[in-house]
């Protein structure tokens, strides 16, 4: 398979005239300054593109079209994980494409997909209990607390300490501490321990949502409420009242009457 | 260009002005407008009301109707496929239900329809992008029920009907407030995490347009909250879902019964013949269209494919006249444009300020009446201010929330906003942010009734790509609701319908027939639909400024 199929569909048309070409970098280094652009390299194919656009816009300028790593293009969906590392730098990079500025030399690629399977359960047979995490996700003793997870995370999640919460049981910290996680998956690609550290924390927050938060009083009521079926006739009558005596009544009781 | 603070240097003049008249804003009265007013300024402000930006679609169930033109384009397009190329006697999923979409319509849609006695083996999702990739994955600020004592359904109801100007189907919006209380129950039992009080009961806020305190929040991330543990949910019951497959045409059999679609495999480009009982459409909104070329809120995969899809099948579309724009999308910095900056953040106290810092509308009007304002105060009062890029903004004063309910509100309800604003410099809890309208939800679409059925037998439909429930505005936390109301009810008749239907011969003769209707109508375009994705390459990633007025 080629790799830019899956990837994207890839054309270049007018954009082949930004192509490096590699005859005099210095004067090609300072024109670019001066024109705003920056070189980066998309699978180590180099390309010139304007500073300030995201890695995901700047991949598009460039001339591609996604199919994968890209979803919401606002950091909420986790689709577009995308690993870096700037040209003679040691360090690598972890950041979602649409959340992330391009940097000159920045050489990226995208995460189209994580192996990382989840454990399969029923919530309703499940308890909150000090091991229910260990004995769904027994691995998670592993954890050699290197906090990679933590520094790979683009949310900024303590992620390495809410592993920690759920091994000792602790499953409304877990909840808590994990809540922000978009579950793009970088954790797990890079935990040295094959933690799959976001299907921890959904199972997490499930169980705290279930079983440990209070439950609400009112919501209780109003639901006895319609079930019994209290609201249906009031309804009926709204349903079938003439559009000006609605105006009327909204003027009255609704958002109107309120300001 | 000197950027401080993760501002302009020459924007500074007018936050100054906006940090010294913030303590005169604080606990001021801004009054509402009237019924009658609200009407005027939509006439004069709102893009809804612009004339050039519709026209009358000349083909099919609508023809004669006012739509947007950009979906009118997509209406009158050629079909994506020929009918002729199309191979129907290989079958290569035989389901008893299909769901086109899988984002939260549909994911509701397939619980609901398993706990009613379809089994996984039995369903097929297909979904364009990821399982979850939506924009109910995109939701922040939250979902209404009417729970409280001192609210109710019918409080709602009136809210909702307002809001919609009176233009929505009334027994949707019965559907749609009795049941939301019920929705939250459910979300509780599968494990939803929720803004609680310390006693249990939920943390409340308003949005624009509601009289009550309705709002159910989980921080600012309440969409991704319910698409998560539904989709976890999903995972657990082995619910199959096809990914990367792009539902492109509706199959029928010999009577006109909905019978299955044929996906596109978007990597190998291969075809699918999907066989199925029932068909829920469940394909989300089109703010990826970008009508008037405004910049958009919505997911990558919103191109409004099912409208093109069930249009072409025959059935009848409503409200496309009109769409919401978001009064607060990010109109600064570049990268975060269109970006979402959630109702909440005025419903916790935030106001909206123009370049003087003065505040010039009340800042929780229904959404358009309030986005026609922005527009008003940015360019025909020419109080806004203009970004690097030649778009055009007005301030949302986000620091008076830490100044009305004390320090770290915002770091606690609004993490991802702060998150998001924070990665490109600029601090939210210090300083205002610049915003302005974005297109924001399909308000109409497939027309259905209260069993989610659209006319054409065996097809129903649930959430943004429907129309009726919310007529021609919607209000805030009514959308996440719309989709877990309506597609609970999808998963349940299209689960009985089921159990009673035969399916005949496969067919797609609907769509020889409109290619036929566009030739009639003498119609010329190189346009084919549905477009599955958007186009940004080259100088398109780049957004720019607008033709507004």
């Amino acid at each position: 398979m080629i790799i830019s199929v899956f990837l994207f569909e890839g054309k270049m048309g007018k954009k082949e005239c930004l192509l490096t070409e590699k005859k005099d970098v210095k004067k090609a280094e300072d024109e670019e300054k001066k024109k705003g652009l920056v070189e980066v390299f998309i699978m180590g194919k180099s390309y010139h593109v304007p500073a300030g656009l995201t890695i995901m816009k700047a991949i598009e300028y460039a001339g591609y079209k996604f199919i994968r790593g890209c979803g919401c293009r606002a950091g909420f969906c986790g689709a577009c994980s995308t690993i870096y590392r700037i040209e003679n730098e040691q360090k690598l990079g972890f950041e979602l494409a649409c959340q992330k500025l391009v940097e000159d030399k920045m050489y990226l690629v995208q995460l189209p997909f994580v192996p990382a399977m989840k454990a399969k359960y029923d919530i309703d047979k499940l308890e909150a209990g000090e091991s229910t995490i260990l004995t769904l996700y027994p691995e998670i003793a592993r954890c050699v607390s290197c906090n990679t997870c933590t520094k790979s995370c683009p949310q900024d999640i303590e992620v390495m300490k809410y592993i920690q919460m759920a091994i000792r049981g602790d499953v409304t910290k877990c909840a808590e501490i994990s809540f922000d996680c978009i579950q793009c998956g970088l954790c797990a690609m890079r935990c040295p321990a094959d933690i799959k550290h976001y299907h921890i924390s959904q199972l997490a927050r499930r169980l705290h949502g279930k079983y440990l938060a209070k439950k609400s009083k009112n919501l209780e009521k109003r639901v006895k409420e319609i079930e019994e079926g209290k609201y249906d006739k009031e309804l009926d009558k709204l349903v079938k009242m003439k559009t000006d005596d609605v105006i009327k009544l909204y003027k009255k009781e609704g958002a109107e009457s309120q300001y | 260009m000197k950027v401080v603070d993760g501002y302009p240097e020459y924007m500074w003049e007018s936050i100054k002005k906006v940090e010294e008249t913030r303590q005169g804003r604080i606990g001021a009265v801004i009054q509402a407008l009237t019924l009658k007013e609200r009407e005027e300024i939509l006439n004069k402000f709102h893009p809804d009301y612009k004339i050039g930006t519709k026209r009358e679609v000349k083909v099919g169930a609508n023809k004669g109707d006012l739509i947007y033109n950009e979906i009118v384009d997509l209406l009158e397009a050629k079909p994506l496929i020929e009918p002729k190329d199309i191979d129907l006697n290989t079958v290569d999923y035989d389901v008893e239900l299909l769901i086109i979409g899988g984002g939260g319509a549909g994911t509701v849609s397939a619980l609901w329809a398993y706990e009613s006695g379809v089994s996984p083996e039995n369903m097929l999702i297909v979904t364009k992008l990821r399982h979850g990739d939506s924009n109910s994955m995109m939701a922040q600020g939250g979902i209404q029920a009417a729970d409280r004592p001192e609210d109710s359904p019918l409080i709602h109801y009136l809210d909702a009907y307002g809001g919609g100007h009176f233009t929505n189907k009334p027994e949707l919006v019965r559907t749609l407030v009795h049941d939301a209380p019920l929705i939250i129950k459910w979300h509780e039992e599968i494990g939803l995490m929720y803004d609680r009080d310390e006693n249990g009961d939920f943390v409340e806020l308003s949005g624009g347009g509601t009289s009550k305190h309705r709002l159910h929040a989980a921080k600012d991330y309440t969409g991704m909250e319910i698409m998560r543990n539904i989709r976890d949910e999903a995972r657990n019951l082995d619910i199959p879902v096809l990914e990367f497959a792009s539902v492109i045409e509706l199959l029928l059999d010999n009577e006109g019964r909905a019978a299955g679609g044929i996906a596109l495999n978007m990597e190998t480009q291969q075809y699918y013949i999907i066989k199925a009982k029932a068909v829920i459409l469940a394909t989300g909104g089109s703010g990826r269209l970008h009508l008037q070329n405004y910049p958009t809120t919505n997911h990558y995969g919103a191109t409004g494919d099912g409208l093109v899809m069930a249009y072409h099948a025959g059935a009848k579309l409503r409200d496309l006249d009109a769409a919401q724009y978001h009064p607060t999308g990010a109109i600064y910095p570049e990268a975060l444009v269109g970006l979402l900056c959630t109702e909440k953040i005025r419903g916790l106290g935030a106001l909206p300020v123009n370049r003087d810092g003065k505040s010039f509308v009340f800042p929780l009007e229904p959404r358009d009446v309030e986005s026609a304002a922005f527009i008003r105060e940015t360019y025909e009062r020419n109080k806004g201010i203009d970004t690097p890029t030649g778009l055009r903004g007005v301030w949302l004063d986000t620091p008076m929330i830490d100044e009305i309910h004390g320090e770290g509100t915002i770091a606690k309800n609004l993490s991802a906003m702060v998150r998001q604003f924070s990665r490109f410099g600029i601090d939210m809890i210090k300083h205002p942010i610049l915003v302005f309208p974005t297109l924001h939800y399909q308000n109409g679409g497939v027309e259905i009734n209260e069993r989610t059925e659209t006319g054409i037998p065996g097809l129903f439909a649930a959430g943004e790509v429907t129309g009726g429930v919310h007529g021609k505005n919607r209000l805030m936390g009514n959308s996440l609701l719309d989709f877990n109301v309506f597609g609970r009810i999808a998963g349940i008749y299209a689960a009985e319908y089921i159990k009673s239907v035969k399916i005949g011969k496969l067919t797609l003769s609907h769509v020889e027939r409109y290619n036929k209707m566009l030739e009639k109508a003498d119609i010329k375009t190189v346009k084919k639909a549905p477009v599955i994705l958007p186009d940004y390459r080259g100088e398109r990633a780049v957004s720019r400024a607008l033709d507004i007025l």
